[in-house]
C-alpha cells in the first residue's frame, strides 16, 4: 500500500462537554475518492477544518501529506485545495478576478495564473461567465467557480465540503465526472463530504458514515449497502388494491410483512434476505401491473438510517 | 465564535515567512476601495467641505489683508480660520466629522463582510497566515486614507495660492507635511476602531457601534471629561479643575489631534497647556521653528500613535483568537 495522503489517529475535537469529532481514524491514499457521509452537524466540517489546520484538535494525531497541519499550516494549505460549504466570492469582482486573487495568494505568476484559469473555467463549464461579476452568479455557478478556485494551486489533495448542493442534476453529473477524472488521471486524493448519499455513492471508492462525531461504518459503498444479513425492505407501486397484493403473496414463505406505503397504491414489503427477486416474480406471475420497485436497503440512505438508529439505541443503553 | 484553544500557532509568524500574503491582500483591498462607490462619495464630500471651508477662510484673510501680511504662517490659517458664511474651520470639520467618517467607512466591514459573503474560510484556506489578512486590510485602509488626505492638502494649497495670491513658504509646506502625517494617524485610530468592531460584530452592528462611539467621544466627550475633572480636583480651585480636565481629556484621540494641529499649524503657539493671564502677560512673542513646535506636541503625537496601535492590536488579537467556520 502506498503512503497515506491523509491519516488521522484517534482524532477528537471537543467543545465544552460535546465531542464533535470522536476518536476518528481515517486513511486515504493517492487517487482515491473518499466520502464523508452524514447528516448536518455530524462533525464533517469540523474534521475538514482540522485537516486544514484551521481548527485545533483536542487530542489525536493528523498527518496530511506527512505534515502536521497544526504545526505547518502553510505547507499543508499550499498543497491542499478546499471548497468550503456555502462557498462565497467577492461579488464586485468577476469570476476570473476572484480566481486570480487566489492564484496570487498561492504565488502563481500572472501568465501561469491566466493559463490555469482559462483551462479551469472550461473544466467547470463557466467559460461564458468568467468575465461577469460573481454578484450575478447563481448558487450553482458559485459552486462551480469554487471548485475551480480549489484547483488553481494544483492540489495533491482536494477537499470538497458538500460540493453538489445547489447544482442541478445535470451539473452534478458533470462535477462528479470531473472529480472522478482528477482522481484517476492525476492521482489527486479527493475527500468529499455530503449528506446526499446516493449522489456520492456513485463516485466514491470508499465512504465513512458519520453519526454524532463517530464513524459508524467505513468501506466501499456496495459493501456497506449489502453487509446486512437482515430482511430486505422493498417499496413497490402497483396498480392493484392491498387485498389483491396480499392474495398474490398469500402462500409465499419469504414474506415478512406488508403495509401501505407513502403513496396511494404503494406498499412497503419486508422479505427475507435475498428474496426481492422472488417477490417481484410472484407479483408479475399473479398478473399485477407493477409500476415501480425500489429496494430500500440497497440505498446508502437506508444503510445510513439503519446505522443512525443503531447508534441511538446504543446511546440510550 | 470564540475558542480558548484557537490556533495560537498562527501567531508565530516567523516559521514560514510573513510578507507575501499581506501585500496581495492589501493590493486587492486597495483596488476594491478605489473602485467602490463609497470612495467616490467620500472623495466628493471631502472636496466640497474642503473647498467651502478654505474659500471662506481665504475670504476672511483677504478682508484683513493689510494686517494679515505680517502674520507668520498666514497660509496655514486656511485650515484653522473660520469665516462667514461657513461656521467651522476645515480642521474642526476634519477632526469631528470627516476624519471619523473616513476611518469608519474603510473599516467597518473589513472582516464582517468577508464573513457574511462566505469568503473568509476560502481565504484562510490559502497558504497565508491569518495575521496577513487583517494587516493587509489595515494597510490598505490606511493607504487610501493617506492618499485622500494628502490629495486634500495639495488641493488646499492650490486653492490658497489661487485665492490669496501668495505661495506657501518652505516652512509652511514643512508644517503642512508633518500635520498631514498626524492627521493620517488620527484617522487611523477610527479605522482601527471600526476594524476591531468588524472582527466581532456583523456589518450593520459594527457600523452602528462605530458611529455610537463617535457620537459619545465627539459630542459628549467634553461633558464627560469636565464631570470627571470635578470629581478628582478640589472643586474650589478653578485652575486645578481646568488643568485636570485638560489632562483627562487627553485620553481622547480627537483632543490629542486638535492640540497637535493647533501647534503644528501655528508657529506662534508655544504650549497646549493652560496659560494664566499672568504667564501670558510676561511672555515675549516669538515664532517657533517646526522642530520646536513638534517637540511641544510630541507627547500628543506619540499618544495618537500609541492609541491607534493598541486598538489595532486588539483587533488583531480578536481576529486571531476566533474560530472561523464555514
Amino acid at each position: 500500500m502506498s503512503a497515506p495522503t491523509i491519516l488521522t489517529r484517534r482524532l477528537t475535537k471537543q467543545y465544552g462537554e460535546t465531542k464533535v469529532v470522536n476518536t476518528l481514524d481515517l486513511r486515504t491514499s493517492a487517487g482515491e475518492v473518499f466520502g464523508l457521509l452524514g447528516p448536518n452537524g455530524a462533525g464533517k466540517t469540523t474534521t475538514i477544518l482540522m485537516l486544514l489546520g484551521m481548527v485545533e484538535p483536542t487530542s489525536g494525531d493528523i498527518e496530511v501529506l506527512g505534515l502536521d497541519p497544526a504545526r505547518n499550516p502553510l505547507a499543508v494549505k499550499s498543497r491542499v485545495g478546499y471548497l468550503p460549504d456555502a462557498v462565497g466570492f467577492y461579488p464586485d469582482l468577476t469570476g476570473r478576478e476572484n480566481l486570480r486573487f487566489t492564484a496570487e495568494l498561492n504565488r502563481l505568476s500572472r501568465t501561469e495564473a491566466d493559463r490555469r484559469i482559462d483551462s479551469l473555467l472550461v473544466d467547470v463549464g463557466l467559460v461564458d461567465s468568467g468575465d461577469r461579476p460573481v454578484g450575478v452568479y447563481s448558487r450553482g455557478m458559485k459552486q462551480r467557480l469554487g471548485i475551480a478556485d480549489a484547483l488553481i494551486k494544483r492540489p495533491e489533495i482536494l477537499i470538497l465540503d458538500e460540493p453538489t448542493t445547489a447544482i442541478d442534476p445535470e451539473g452534478v453529473a458533470e462535477i462528479l465526472g470531473l472529480i472522478r477524472r482528477l482522481a484517476k488521471d492525476e492521482g489527486v486524493t479527493i475527500l468529499l463530504s455530503s449528506h446526499l448519499l446516493h449522489q456520492v455513492q456513485a463516485v466514491c471508492d470508499r465512504v465513512a458514515i458519520f453519526v454524532k462525531g463517530r464513524v459508524v461504518a467505513q468501506g466501499a459503498p456496495h459493501e456497506l449497502a449489502t453487509d446486512s444479513k437482515g430482511p430486505e425492505e422493498v417499496e413497490i407501486s402497483v396498480g392493484a388494491d392491498e387485498a389483491d397484493v396480499r392474495a398474490a403473496l398469500a402462500n409465499q414463505k419469504f414474506l415478512r410483512s406488508l403495509k401501505p406505503g407513502r403513496l396511494p397504491r404503494s406498499y412497503l414489503i419486508e422479505v427475507e434476505h435475498g428474496s426481492t427477486n422472488k417477490l417481484v416474480s410472484s407479483l408479475v406471475e399473479a398478473g399485477l401491473p407493477l409500476t415501480s420497485v425500489r429496494r430500500l436497503s440497497e440505498d446508502l440512505d437506508e444503510v445510513y438510517r439503519r446505522y443512525f438508529h443503531a447508534e441511538e439505541a446504543t446511546a440510550s443503553v | 465564535m470564540s475558542d480558548a484553544t484557537a490556533p495560537m500557532h498562527a501567531i508565530a509568524m516567523a516559521d514560514e515567512g510573513l510578507g507575501h500574503g499581506w501585500r496581495v491582500v492589501a493590493r486587492k483591498e486597495f483596488a476594491d476601495h478605489l473602485r467602490s462607490i463609497r470612495f467616490l462619495v467620500l472623495a466628493a464630500i471631502l472636496a466640497i467641505v474642503t473647498a467651502a471651508t478654505v474659500v471662506a477662510a481665504a475670504g476672511g484673510i483677504r478682508s484683513v489683508a493689510s494686517q494679515a501680511m505680517g502674520i507668520p504662517g498666514i497660509f496655514l490659517r486656511l485650515l484653522t480660520l473660520e469665516s462667514p458664511p461657513v461656521p467651522f474651520p476645515f480642521i474642526f470639520v476634519l477632526m469631528n466629522f470627516l476624519g471619523p467618517f473616513l476611518g469608519i467607512a474603510f473599516g467597518f466591514d473589513a472582516i464582517s463582510s468577508e464573513k457574511s459573503a462566505g469568503t473568509l474560510p476560502r481565504l484562510l484556506a490559502q497558504p497565508i497566515h491569518r495575521d496577513e489578512v487583517i494587516i493587509g486590510k489595515f494597510v490598505a485602509g490606511l493607504s487610501i486614507i493617506g492618499m485622500m488626505l494628502i490629495a486634500t492638502t495639495i488641493f488646499i494649497t492650490g486653492l490658497g495660492m489661487f485665492r490669496l495670491g501668495l505661495s506657501p513658504t518652505a516652512g509652511e509646506i514643512g508644517r503642512l507635511f508633518v500635520w498631514v502625517v498626524v492627521a493620517i494617524i488620527y484617522v487611523g485610530f477610527w479605522l482601527a476602531l471600526s476594524i476591531l468592531l468588524s472582527t466581532r460584530a456583523g456589518v450593520a452592528t459594527s457600523i452602528l457601534a462605530s458611529l455610537g462611539l463617535w457620537l459619545v467621544l465627539i459630542f459628549f466627550g467634553s461633558f464627560i471629561f469636565s464631570a470627571a475633572a470635578n470629581l478628582v480636583a478640589p472643586s474650589d480651585d478653578a485652575v486645578a479643575v481646568a488643568k485636570a480636565e485638560i489632562l483627562l481629556s487627553r485620553i481622547s484621540p480627537a483632543v490629542l489631534f486638535s492640540e497637535a494641529s493647533t501647534v503644528l499649524l501655528d508657529p506662534t503657539q508655544r504650549t497646549v497647556d493652560l496659560v494664566t493671564v499672568e504667564q501670558a502677560d510676561r511672555a515675549i512673542l516669538s515664532n517657533l521653528t517646526l522642530n520646536q513646535s513638534l517637540s511641544v506636541v510630541w507627547p500628543q503625537v506619540v499618544g495618537l500613535v500609541a492609541i491607534t496601535t493598541v486598538l489595532f492590536g486588539f483587533a488583531f488579537v480578536s481576529f486571531m483568537r476566533q474560530e472561523i467556520r464555514a
